[in-house]
């Protein structure tokens, strides 16, 4: 029976490790088929922003790995709208991140939902667990 | 640790891997590809450069199930299947294809 893991992401994708961890801690849970989605809230919203640039920070840039989550099967980004208009941001400032629907003849569809903060909070009650990062 | 490769001392992880990807070369992976009793075909080729172009595009080594999905989409379905890709790299074409492709362990690799 595969459970509804959420991981929740708050915090900005340099300065502190938990950006990067969450990544990895999904990639490797991705493994064992359970049903899996990603929220991105506050500065988290900044983790899948275009065009980073980190050479200045003397750290890898791995937002482009947020692009292979489409082939790990993770395919429900939600986004939060307030966060997101609160910094300036709008969908076109994300990655495009999008997966192959394998019940609609592998259509390439978005993977982002933008959701409204009443909407979040009902999608994480929703979910057997809640990882925040 | 280190490999001698031409001459050079190129550094690698206690366990082979390549501790900076830059010092990646075709010779550098033939030798690795040595040390793991490998003898680079096309079909092993193929699936290195297939893992370093993954990496450049993604910023990491892919899943094995990953890997096989992947390569079946680009290389075709004969190739993207377990078998197919344990045969050509016995101990686990994620953990040795990526060794000799100079790069990391897989993230959650089997």
């Amino acid at each position: 029976m595969s459970k509804r893991f959420l991981y929740v992401n708050r915090k900005a994708p340099y300065g502190t490790i938990y950006a990067l961890e969450s990544l990895e801690v999904v990639l490797i849970g991705a493994a064992f088929e359970q049903d899996v989605s990603l929220a991105f809230l506050d500065d988290g919203v900044f983790q899948l922003t275009r065009g980073q640039q980190t050479d200045e920070l003397g750290v890898k840039n791995f937002s482009p790995t947020y692009k292979a989550l489409g082939d790990y099967d993770v395919n429900k980004i939600y986004v939060e709208r307030e966060s997101l208009e609160a910094r300036g941001l709008s969908l076109d400032d994300l990655l495009p991140l999008t997966y192959e629907d394998e019940d609609d003849d592998w259509a390439e569809k978005d993977s982002i939902k933008l959701v409204s903060a009443a909407e979040l909070a009902e999608i994480m009650q929703a979910q057997d667990v809640v990882l925040s990062f | 640790m280190a490999l001698e490769v031409n001459g050079k001392s190129i550094a690698v992880d206690e366990e082979g891997y390549l501790e900076n990807r830059d010092d990646w070369n075709t010779d550098i992976a033939k030798a690795i590809a040595q040390e793991e009793g490998l003898d680079m075909s096309d079909s092993h080729w193929e699936v290195v450069n297939f893992l370093r172009e993954y990496y450049d595009e993604y910023q990491i080594a892919p899943a094995v199930r990953v890997l096989t999905k992947s390569i079946g989409k680009k290389l075709g379905k004969d190739k993207g299947n377990s078998k197919y890709l344990y045969e050509l790299f016995p101990y686990g074409p994620a953990k040795q294809a990526c060794k000799i492709a100079g790069l990391p362990k897989p993230t959650g690799c089997v």
